[in-house]
């Protein structure tokens, strides 16, 4: 089975985030980066079916050239090779415009199987494995809390809200959105990041791929969210803050 | 192209209540930039003739009785083409992402999907998103030529605001054949009863990723036991199997709306907002004073849940005598 996995790197989750001066997205400069997580699921399931039904697992990625460094820890973790869209501006594209960069470079690939997160922890859309496959005109599952291979193509388990969840059969190749919390993942191993050294990276960019930039969706400015409660906080060393804490509790909301 | 169209969830004859929690965004919005609003709804239109609208679509065919990512998609381009809505806008659930993006993609355009706002300039919409789980917020401009398409986040609008009036029921149907539809849905299903049920509880003290790893959880469930509370999660904490799934508030786990939720280590993705905004006090504990969990808490503590978590034990201790 020849899996992609689509992959993105994303503001570290304990970063501090502030607008840059223009107001249309975060100072990048101060802040680390890290595998989207929902994607890392999707990566190490790829990887667990590679180990199953053998086959090979391209990891597929769309960003700046700091995101070379995700892209050599999904090799590390055992992606047997990676393709690079490098494009320092991406914040030009659209969701549909990354879509297609994507599509156009796993269409060349011709996959069995292509798998990506569900969501981004930075932009959040959750859609761009659901257009992946409308461009590539392939079905899809999104929310997927596991996969199997049958004799008619794959049956997967969509996470439905409330505790429910449903099995759907399709044919490939197909398109998956993975949920965190399928599997649990691997670390990279030592021999692993000796071997990512040496394995190939495809370096492609938007002209190459024939896509241009387009704006169904721009983001206008982006701000700090108002408060909409007033929360009461609580200063001083912990044993104050925690008194004063309870004191509330006893007294105002009187829970305890 | 003008106006803006509500595509309504009903599943089995139910409706997916957030579905009106949308119909008041989009009864907003047309009162904003002029136009009427209409809905649409694979099913039955029911109590939406009740509604102030200018017409209801009911989709109907006998390949929609299960729902598909490819047969709800077909129905609704077909639907758009005909009724040449400016905005189509729908409630954020799990099965309009598993379709929306699909169908907006047919259209060359984006969904912009969980939006908790618009605001309106030059007679169009410009929506309101959260950005970074949360972290921060982005106003979205929809561009290129119409329709536009736009997911409503649950609870930012308020279905008891909508509208009443009369809507005049239009059937629909769209030409389907079978060889559209490639999955094949099997029947939903809910695993194993639950053991612990959060729904019921007065007080409850939830971890999250702040907590760092499973051999730190006993610090938590210490303050939850003295507290007399029961002990629940954010999603991470039940993905790497540190607590049973049971135990998790959130979109995907239990919705509770206890006397007392105690947030700790909890930063507060929407997906876990959702599961526990409606408790009546919110405590929050976490290092970060831009998490987003402050934005719901009553009461908060800015600090090391480390050092926090055993001085409210001994506190609690104290207070009970």
């Amino acid at each position: 089975m020849k899996i992609i996995v689509s992959i993105k790197q994303v503001p570290a989750r304990d970063s501090q985030l502030r607008p840059d001066s223009a107001g249309k997205w975060i100072q990048e400069s101060d802040i680390g980066f890290e595998i989207n997580e929902p994607d890392a699921y999707a990566l190490e399931e790829a990887l667990q079916l590679k180990e199953k039904h053998s086959g090979e697992v391209v990891a597929l990625c769309a960003g700046p050239a700091r995101a070379s460094q995700t892209i050599r820890e999904a090799l590390a973790k055992g992606a047997d090779r990676a393709i690079h869209i490098e494009e320092e501006n991406l914040a030009s594209f659209d969701t549909l415009a990354v879509a297609r960069l994507l599509a156009k470079a796993a269409e060349a690939e011709k996959p069995d199987l292509i798998l990506t997160g569900l969501q981004s922890d930075d932009l959040g859309y959750g859609q761009t494995g659901v257009v992946m496959a409308e461009l590539l005109g392939l079905p899809h599952a999104t929310i997927i809390m596991a996969v199997e291979k049958i004799d008619s193509g794959i049956r997967v388990m969509r996470e439905l809200e409330d505790g429910w969840f449903q099995n759907v059969e399709m044919p490939l190749p197909a398109v998956l959105t993975i949920q965190s919390g399928i599997n649990k993942l691997r670390y990279a191993t030592l021999m692993g990041i000796k071997k990512a050294k040496t394995k190939e990276v495809k370096r492609l960019t938007a002209p190459d791929l024939g896509v241009a930039a387009t704006a169904a969706a721009s983001i206008e400015r982006i701000y700090a969210p108002q408060r909409t409660k007033q929360t009461q906080i609580f200063d001083g060393t912990a044993r104050e803050a925690a008194a004063k804490l309870i004191e509330k509790l006893r007294f105002e909301a009187r829970i305890l | 192209m003008s106006g803006v169209l509500v595509v309504m969830e009903q599943r089995g004859g139910a409706w997916n209540r957030m579905s009106f929690e949308t119909l008041a965004a989009a009864q907003q919005l047309a009162a904003q930039t002029g136009g009427t609003v209409s809905a649409a709804v694979i099913g039955q239109a029911d109590e939406l003739v009740g509604k102030k609208l200018d017409r209801v679509y009911t989709i109907e065919h006998p390949l929609l009785a299960t729902y598909t990512a490819d047969g709800f998609t077909a129905a609704l381009e077909q639907l758009i083409r005909k009724a040449r809505p400016a905005v189509v806008l729908f409630p954020h659930t799990y099965q309009v992402r598993d379709f929306a993006p699909k169908l907006a993609t047919r259209f060359q355009q984006v969904l912009i999907s969980d939006a908790i706002g618009f605001r309106v300039e030059s007679g169009a919409p410009i929506f309101v998103r959260q950005l970074f789980q949360g972290k921060l917020n982005a106003d979205v401009k929809p561009g290129g030529p119409a329709p536009h398409f736009a997911s409503i986040q649950a609870g930012a609008f308020r279905a008891d605001q909508v509208e009443a009036g009369t809507a005049q029921v239009e059937p629909f149907a769209p030409e389907l054949t079978a060889a559209t539809i490639r999955a094949k849905p099997l029947e939903p299903f809910r695993e194993s009863a639950r053991a612990v049920d959060l729904t019921a509880a007065d007080l409850i003290v939830s971890v999250g990723r702040g907590i760092k790893e499973k051999d730190n959880i006993p610090v938590v469930e210490e303050l939850a036991k003295v507290l007399g509370a029961e002990l629940a999660a954010s999603r991470p904490i039940c993905d790497n199997g540190w607590l049973p799934m049971e135990r998790q508030v959130g979109s995907s786990g239990q919705t509770v709306s206890p006397k007392m939720y105690m947030a700790v280590g909890i930063s507060g993705a929407i997906q876990h907002l959702v599961g526990m905004k409606g408790a009546k006090t919110i405590v929050a504990i976490n290092k970060d004073p831009n998490a987003p969990i402050f934005e719901v808490a009553d009461y908060g503590i800015v600090g090391d849940l480390f050092e926090v978590v055993p001085a409210l034990i001994e506190e609690v201790k104290k207070a009970k005598g």
